[in-house]
């Protein structure tokens, strides 16, 4: 009798189907995309942090030696001090503009979204250039500084508020879009004043994304090289550190010790902000009743003015770097010239540059939107084999918590090591391609899952009961009606490689330079106004490639989503 | 599986674009101008056909710290128009390797590695020029600063940038001509002296001079080609050579002892020593290795080659590490910012 018992309490072990089987190596195919392009670069920089010249374990004395350079030091505190003002700053500013457009009747919304948007098409290094001709000792308005210079923490504070504005402005807005009116409604009636409802009301229930936001741009702004690069001069931050190292002494153990160092704010600020984000959306109760925001002439004009002022800054910074480009011999000759779009005579790489950007930012694009989104669609829809799924879903979401710099780092080691059979890939288009998708695979990750939740799960199980091949459902079911997510990753991932700097300046070869690294070479060689040239076309780009992808969804999709409608 | 193999498809296809240096290629290391590279190109291919040249630029510092972090590695098949300063720190890992180039008994002979065969061979001679803007020199009242002692007037304070002599081989010499015309002691208290008037180092030996044709500072360092180009571009500048005596190094080319590809690298060195190549050099430079060809630069004074300073290139090479730490413990990264 007991000798039965354990038989018939075994489990039955469902045979699995051809479309299982295929999902699950998709899903493990997926996994080492993601061990490759993220994972293993990471541990062999984490590893060569720990390393001398020549390979030996030394333990902590590569860190211990970060830490007794006073520069070192010296420049630690003072990417601290840049990022603490920065942060303060621009979730201050993103927060007022959110406010006027999610909870003000302010005229002119939809101009004020787009304007808005303007630095995310644009290197972190467009900013900074503007700021030397608005600023600089030749500058245009040179004497609001009241004889401060720019160049230093003055220069590097205002060059990356304008870089992550945008990157704020998103999370805050999304944080502003959930409202449940009834709260306010009982605020009102319980005759609570405004500046009460708004300590009561407003602001707990955006904290989450104000703590999202916050440490969002901490790391993006303690991590980002290319504004201390062009405006630091003399004041050292870890990311122009790294660069340095790394770049001008080829010193590499260095250069992965200070990347440890800046990888760690970054990933304590991913998991506060996973944290914050759940805890978002969990306000919002299926019986809310959505905020819709009243008329109030004083209001609306008050925020109309506030943000007009910003959105005029915004837009001179770009007109300026324009302006500059056009110039012929800033600031004696003004007449306008193509003279600084003659790269060809310049450091960087030229037009070739341009083109070689055009090529990755294309294959990245192409590439990156059809592995992403297959792997979220077989992450979404993989039936049972969830550790696995657990594992690679974390692993898609790894690369928020890495800064461009050090993944960029780690490729040198994990790649340019003798004995990685992929060390062919080293020095080609290929790796630039591979690690740019690797660095954005989260954001397009997510947007592509947020898609797929939308879908009813019912149509993978009639496909199968009618024994459609799931690709064939992929295709021509999923793949169709999420054509708009699809297009947003791919224009998102397009521009990000257009404008990224901080990977790709360890990777690419003299037969790969691109527009991005030719703005900086171009300015560190002295050509300010050729690089402001570069920065504009790379914006120009990025500007229609966002302009099409707007036509596209506006136009081809309304053709396309017919079906959702009625 | 058809998705799976359109993705391997492409990414196969991205590999594909990637083909490795193919023969006929030479990789080339150097630190000349981004200006004046893609005419040497076009003159050498011209010549050779069938050899391409493939350029990885930077500056001086940053190509030799390369040059010496590939050691075990190494990427480059030659190296052209890089400070011989650089090169006998090369020489001294063994990385070079020695070649006689055709035709080299044209050039005068202290513009050569001495060895037999030379290890280098000279390209042209660069030195160091101040670039003063009299716009805005004439806007402040100041007037233009005549020798090197003149750089430390406290009138010109903030007003001047130089090359970071780690980074850049222009920073170099200047920093090794004044440690050998004021010897190591007077030499470190002039830099004390001179970093309380400058406002930035520059990662290129051509930004101060750029930076000073701008008008964004007064006064840049820099080099006698760079001045005369930006004179030429129309920048109101006055180039001045300091009257104490201008330090310089000369340009030289090499080939890597590793390379694969030996035939096509000594067809580089051999157009290096032409009268071509050096008719080329004396567009930018006052003092080419080949004797009849140099000419006056238009806006740099026409005695320059008795204005440079008595160079111990010997002493320059052995001593960099050493004079780089120093100036870095003393000048770098321990600058508050100016505000």
């Amino acid at each position: 009798m007991t000798a039965v018992a354990p038989t018939a309490l075994a489990p039955v072990r469902q045979k699995l189907s051809a479309d299982e089987v295929l999902m699950r190596i998709g899903v493990v195919l997926v996994g080492c995309f993601l061990l490759l392009a993220v994972v293993l670069p990471i541990w062999a920089l984490l590893k060569k942090a720990f390393e001398d010249k020549s390979g030996n374990f030394v333990g902590l004395a590569n860190i211990e030696q970060f830490f007794a350079t006073p520069s070192l030091a010296t420049s630690a505190m003072n990417s601290v001090f840049i990022a603490l003002v920065s942060t303060v700053l621009c979730v201050g500013l993103a927060f007022v503009y959110a406010y006027g457009l999610m909870r003000t009747c302010l005229p002119g919304r939809g101009f004020f979204r787009i304007v808005s948007q303007i630095p995310l098409l644009a290197p972190s290094l467009l900013p900074a250039i503007s700021l030397v001709y608005l600023f600089g000792n030749q500058g245009f308005a040179t004497w609001l500084l009241f004889g401060h210079s720019i160049y230093g923490p003055i220069g590097i504070v205002i060059g990356e508020v304008f870089w992550t504005f945008p990157h704020a402005l998103i999370i805050v807005t999304t944080a502003l879009a959930i409202a449940d009116a009834r709260h306010f409604e009982a605020a009102q009636s319980l005759k609570a004043s405004e500046w009460r409802i708004f300590m009561t009301v407003t602001l707990p229930g955006i904290r989450y994304g104000l703590i999202s936001a916050t440490f969002v741009v901490f790391v993006l702004v303690i991590t980002d090289f290319g504004v201390p690069k062009v405006i630091g001069e003399q004041y050292n931050v870890l990311a122009t550190d790294i660069y340095k190292q790394v770049i001008g002494q080829q010193n590499f153990q260095m250069g992965a010790v200070v990347g440890l160092v800046l990888l760690t704010p970054a990933v304590i600020a991913f998991f506060i902000d996973r944290i914050a984000q759940r805890r978002q959306t969990a306000l919002l109760s299926a019986r809310a009743v959505p905020l819709i925001p009243k008329p109030n002439k004083t209001v609306d004009w008050a925020f109309f003015a506030i943000c007009s002022v910003i959105a005029a800054m915004i837009i001179i910074v770009l007109a300026v770097a324009f302006i500059a480009s056009i110039a012929k011999f800033w600031p004696y000759d003004l007449t306008p010239s193509l003279k600084n779009y003659n790269f060809d005579m310049m450091d960087g790489g030229g037009w070739e540059s341009y083109r070689n950007s055009l090529t990755m930012s294309a294959l990245t694009a192409v590439i990156g939107t059809a592995v992403i989104f297959t792997g979220a669609y077989l992450l979404e829809k993989t039936t049972r084999f969830s550790a696995p799924r657990s594992i690679v879903r974390f692993l898609t979401l790894l690369p928020l918590a890495v800064p461009g710099l050090v993944l960029g780092l780690g490729f040198i080691f994990f790649f340019n090591d003798k004995d990685n059979p992929l060390n062919f890939i080293y020095g080609t288009m290929a790796i630039l391609v591979l690690c740019t998708i690797g660095h954005f695979y989260s954001v397009a990750h997510l947007t592509a899952t947020t898609a797929l939740k939308q879908i009813d799960p019912e149509f993978e199980t009639v496909s199968s009961s009618l024994k459609v091949p799931i690709y064939k459902t992929f295709l021509f079911v999923t793949l169709p009606v999420c054509l708009p997510a699809v297009l947003e990753i791919a224009m998102y991932l397009f521009v990000n490689a257009m404008t990224t700097v901080s990977a790709v300046v360890f990777l690419y070869s003299p037969k790969t330079t691109l527009a991005s690294i030719a703005v900086l070479n171009m300015d560190d060689a002295g050509d300010v106004a050729p690089a402001a040239a570069m920065a504009i076309m790379i914006f120009m780009t990025s500007a229609v490639v966002r302009i099409l992808y707007t036509i596209a969804t506006g136009s081809f999709l309304r053709r396309a989503q017919a079906w959702r409608r009625r | 599986m058809r998705r799976f193999s359109t993705s391997a498809t492409l990414f196969g296809l991205a590999l594909a674009c990637a083909v490795p240096a193919a023969a006929g290629e030479l990789t080339v290391y150097t630190a000349l101008e981004a200006d004046q590279l893609k005419a040497y190109k076009e003159a050498f291919e011209a010549a050779n056909p069938g050899t391409t040249i493939n350029w990885v630029r930077d500056s001086t510092g940053i190509v030799t710290a390369k040059l010496l972090a590939e050691k075990d590695n190494p990427q480059a098949d030659v190296v052209l128009g890089l400070a011989a300063t650089s090169l006998m720190l090369l020489d001294k890992e063994g990385m070079l390797m020695g070649y006689e180039p055709k035709g080299i008994q044209a050039l005068t002979a202290t513009y050569r590695d001495p060895a037999n065969p030379p290890k280098w061979v000279g390209m042209d001679v660069w030195s160091s020029a101040l670039c003063f803007n009299t716009v805005e020199g004439g806007k402040k009242g100041l007037t233009a600063p005549q020798s090197w002692a003149d750089l430390i007037k406290p009138e010109y304070a903030g007003q001047i940038t130089m090359p970071n002599p780690a980074s850049s081989g222009t920073g170099y010499l200047m920093v090794s001509a004044w440690l050998q015309l004021m010897g190591e002691e007077k030499g470190w208290a002039y830099m004390d002296a001179l970093h309380n008037n400058i406002a930035a180092y520059t990662h290129s030996g051509s930004k101060p001079c750029k930076q000073a044709a701008a008008g964004e500072y007064t006064m840049g360092l820099s080099f006698e080609y760079r001045a005369n180009k930006s004179k030429q571009d129309g920048a109101p500048l006055d180039v001045i050579l300091p009257s104490e005596g201008v330090g310089w190094d000369m340009e030289a080319a090499s080939i890597l002892a590793t390379t694969k590809n030996v035939e096509d690298a000594k067809k580089l060195l051999d157009w290096s020593v032409s009268k071509e190549a050096n008719e080329l050099y004396a567009k930018s430079y006052a003092i080419v290795a080949m004797p009849g060809i140099a000419k006056p630069l238009e806006f740099v004074p026409a005695d320059i080659e008795q204005r440079l300073i008595k160079n111990d290139f010997a002493w320059a090479a052995a001593n960099r590490d050493r004079i780089l730490a120093e100036w870095s413990k003393r000048y770098d990264g321990k600058s508050e910012p100016k505000s």
